[in-house]
């Protein structure tokens, strides 16, 4: 007979982890929409846009 | 050290996930979301929802932050506190450690990001916010003065100017208005729980001004800061963030306010014993419908002018 009784401080450090990975995943996902705003938006490029259009 | 707080001390790597997302207190940031949102939305400029979600998330953050490295500082009196006894440090849960790098960790992620995803002076005003409510208020101003209250209450009064500057990368009249209107606020509505939850502040020794200067003086205070707060929440009716709605909303709520100080005021210790404090409870309740009152009215009249209408 297997006896597999899982502490509950496993549990509680496993929700922690699960948790922090679901922080860190939204994160990147937050990161990366920011960036597609921010790169669509013209904020990265080297020369502002209304210099571009005035070529 | 006694055998009590050896027993409650956590050890490392034991708290759950749960236990750090109460360092954060998330009560006090909902108030901190809804008034940097409606700061957010109030200014007279369009921001991109990406971009307007991640800002109120990581002024989120930053004021969950300084919430943390308070309970870090303020562990000792939480323990005596019936008040802040279940907190995840006095309870054991949570070293103090593990939340005074959790607090600084998210204080410097909250300001950069907010820097990155938004404009640097929402980043510097969120800086100083944490700074003031974790420096000037938890570690200088809580236990020497009477007056913690009133000068650590500009640490909350902060977001919604966090928010306006978001949008417009400033400052202005209105972001003022709205700091003022929660500066001005927050000595009535703590004081009005300090007068019903009077045991607590007085064996934590933190100079309450229930403590230090009586009930009867607290009393007036109360009814002095609601006569002072009614100008300035009629005032910002008749600013851009204004509007009949935001005029009528706060008539009302501000004769509430005032019928409740003035109650307050009129009795006396024997009169509130007796009915187990009923009024101050009250009154409690209502600030907290009246803030939440004022800045729901200012979000309608900004949502109206959306479509045309709202303002003046």
């Amino acid at each position: 007979m297997a006896l597999k009784v899982e502490h509950e401080l496993h549990q509680r450090r496993l929700g922690r982890n699960v948790g922090l990975g679901l922080v860190l995943l939204g994160f990147v996902a937050l990161v990366f929409g920011l960036t597609v705003v921010k790169v669509e938006r013209g904020d990265f490029s080297a020369t502002p846009p209304q210099a571009e259009g005035s070529e | 050290m006694t055998d009590t707080s050896i027993n409650s001390q956590a050890s490392t790597g034991d708290a759950g996930f749960g236990d750090f997302f109460s360092l954060l207190k998330p009560r006090v940031m909902s108030l901190v979301v809804f008034t940097a949102f409606v700061g957010l939305l109030a200014a007279p400029v369009d921001v991109h929802p990406l971009i307007g979600f991640a800002s109120i998330l990581f002024i989120a953050l930053g004021g969950g932050a300084s919430g943390a490295l308070n309970m870090w500082w303020d562990a000792d009196i939480d323990r005596i506190m019936k008040r802040t006894r279940n907190r995840p440090i006095p309870a054991g849960k949570v070293t103090e450690g593990e939340a005074l790098a959790f607090g600084s960790f998210l204080s410097v992620f909250s300001v950069v990001m907010l820097g990155l995803a938004a404009n640097y002076v929402a980043a510097a005003i969120l800086a100083f916010t944490i700074f003031f409510y974790v420096v000037v208020y938890t570690m200088w101003l809580k236990r020497w003065t009477p007056q913690n209250i009133v000068i650590g209450g500009a640490a909350g009064a902060f977001p919604p100017m966090i928010g306006w500057a978001v949008a417009t990368g400033g400052i202005s009249i209105e972001s003022v208005l709205m700091f003022t209107l929660i500066f001005m606020w927050t000595p009535p509505h703590f004081w009005a729980l300090a007068l019903f939850m009077k045991s607590d502040y007085h064996e934590a020794k933190v100079p309450m001004l229930t403590v230090t200067h009586g009930r009867k003086a607290t009393r007036t205070h109360i009814l002095v800061y609601t006569l002072l707060l009614a100008p300035i929440a009629l005032g910002a009716a008749f600013t851009s963030i204004g509007g009949p709605i935001y005029l009528a909303v706060a008539l009302i709520l501000n004769a509430l306010f005032l019928k409740g100080a003035w109650d307050i005021w009129r009795r006396d210790e024997t009169a509130a014993e007796a009915d187990s404090y009923r009024t101050e409870k009250k009154v409690f309740g209502l600030s907290l419908v009246y803030l939440f009152g004022h800045f729901g009215a200012i979000l309608m009249e900004s949502t109206l002018a959306q479509f045309g209408m709202g303002g003046w």
